[in-house]
């Protein structure tokens, strides 16, 4: 009973364990529609082959690449995320990755640097140190995971428009993509990545970032769900061409915005 | 003499021919909405079961697409379907007075009369085109309970963007209850409905002829 200790509210622990696990690429899963004998599916396909299961899949890929487009238009750049007491902070903030805690990846702050590249005009490499320096700002906010379930973190960090500008990026870019230590990676357009509260994290509660939340650093995006808001960054590029991310390729929404 | 033997009879036809009870846009935007609310509700069972409210799941065979991302990709999609389908029936009802016709006034004293009758069988169908007060207080409670379902899953989808409407269902992790709940009312006068519908056939002859 134990076990099952509520991390936050209406969460269980093991579920969310249990969910990660769910997530995970699972060949089985690739042929998420053929194998769904569901009510809606009955219902929509029931006695016809006209529609198999590749060709829905394509056609729910093609609106779900219309809801990216439709996101982007609601997608207001001066619009903030409602921010909240300190109070209200979720206690303790849930770790929630692909895998367990104790497989999260463990950086060396000493050795590591942020490595930046694409279209910028100063390509310096960044160790930690460096980026600590730089003016912060500090913001409480919900982070709202794809699963459903929410949570208030409290962040600290150099917003990513500030940051852009004194590495010289080009803001007319179309994307910001980010890579991580342990092979995650996501892009974000270069909206979000401008918004006013778009953060490159150093902290959690005030405090150096814990492994669990991505140390060194995680890209803090109010405005979008939890899976686009990447821990541990290695790398940031300003591109043109859309390098996706690991949960965007396998079918979640791209814009995935709030 | 033929000629009026012609008119004649057509004149009888004319009288036979049972009174149009539903228009075509009322059948058309009923059945569009029949499949969209099933994958809606399949699909929202599959987003569901990634972060259950309450402690149960719903069983993986009666929900769709196979996984959370499949799952969300149909609920977003079909989202489409029901609130453009949704919009033209409510225009349509409220520009046409069907609504006013068929589902007001609602009178308390006779929605108990009329629930008292259905529960001995004594309720009259003969007349398909009047409802009673119990069907008046279903069929205006599910049209309610769709716009409650609209406006609170916009609220889950966007707390950031349409935030004013998110604080209107009580903050984002109430607006999923509200969501919730407004899906378990419309399965719920599913089920109410669709046992009339098998009940009296002919009702459901109406919905797909319009007699």
């Amino acid at each position: 009973m134990s076990r099952s200790r509520k991390l936050i509210p209406g969460v269980d622990a093991r579920l969310l364990i249990k969910d990660a696990a769910k997530l995970m690429p699972n060949p089985a899963r690739r042929a998420f529609l053929r194998g769904a004998a569901s009510l809606g599916a009955l219902a929509v396909l029931g006695g016809c082959d006209i529609i198999d299961g590749d060709t829905a899949e394509s056609v729910l890929r093609k609106i779900s690449h219309f809801n990216d487009g439709a996101q982007a238009l609601l997608f207001n750049r001066t619009k903030l995320a409602p921010t909240f007491p300190e109070s209200a902070v979720t206690k303790p903030f849930p770790f929630n990755a692909y895998y367990s805690e104790d497989e999260a990846p463990d950086v060396n702050g000493d050795d590591w640097k942020l490595e930046v590249g694409g279209l910028v005009d100063n390509k310096k490499k960044w160790t930690l140190a460096e980026l600590n320096a730089l003016p912060q700002e500090r913001q409480i906010t919900r982070h709202v995971c794809v699963e459903g379930w929410s949570a208030i973190g409290d962040w600290t960090g150099i917003p990513l428009h500030d940051f852009l500008k004194r590495i010289g990026a080009d803001t007319r870019a179309k994307y910001v993509w980010f890579q991580c230590a342990e092979g995650y990676s996501s892009t974000i357009d270069m909206p979000t990545a401008l918004h006013p509260q778009t953060q490159l994290s150093l902290k959690f509660a005030n405090k150096t970032l814990p492994r669990a939340y991505g140390f060194p650093m995680k890209c803090r995006i109010p405005t979008k769900l939890g899976f686009k808001n990447p821990k541990y960054i290695t790398a940031m590029y300003v591109q043109n061409n859309d390098a996706g991310g690991y949960w965007e390729n396998q079918g979640y929404n791209w814009f995935s915005g709030l | 003499m033929s000629t009026e033997t012609i008119e004649g009879s057509a004149v009888v036809a004319q009288a036979a021919a049972p009174a149009l009870i539903h228009p075509v846009w009322v059948r058309i935007t009923h059945w569009i909405n029949a499949i969209a609310m099933l994958v809606m509700i399949g699909s929202g069972w599959q987003i569901y079961n990634a972060s259950p409210l309450f402690p149960f799941v719903f069983p993986g065979t009666i929900t769709l697409g196979g996984w959370l991302a499949g799952g969300i990709m149909w609920h977003l999609a079909a989202m489409w379907v029901v609130v453009v389908n949704g919009l033209v029936y409510v225009t349509l009802g409220i520009v046409t007075g069907r609504f006013r016709r068929k589902l007001l006034p609602i009178w308390p004293s006779q929605v108990v009369a009329d629930v008292r009758a259905a529960l001995t069988f004594r309720l009259a169908h003969d007349d398909l085109s009047a409802y009673n007060a119990v069907q008046k207080l279903l069929y205006l409670g599910v049209i309610l309970a769709g716009i409650v379902i609209v406006l609170s899953g916009l609220s889950i989808w966007k707390p950031v963007q349409f935030q004013e409407l998110t604080a209107l269902f009580g903050g984002y992790d109430f607006a999923r209850y509200v969501h919730f709940t407004a899906m378990a009312a419309i399965v719920a006068f599913l089920v109410v409905h669709i046992a009339l519908a098998l009940l009296v056939p002919k009702s459901l002859r109406a919905m797909v002829t319009g007699r």
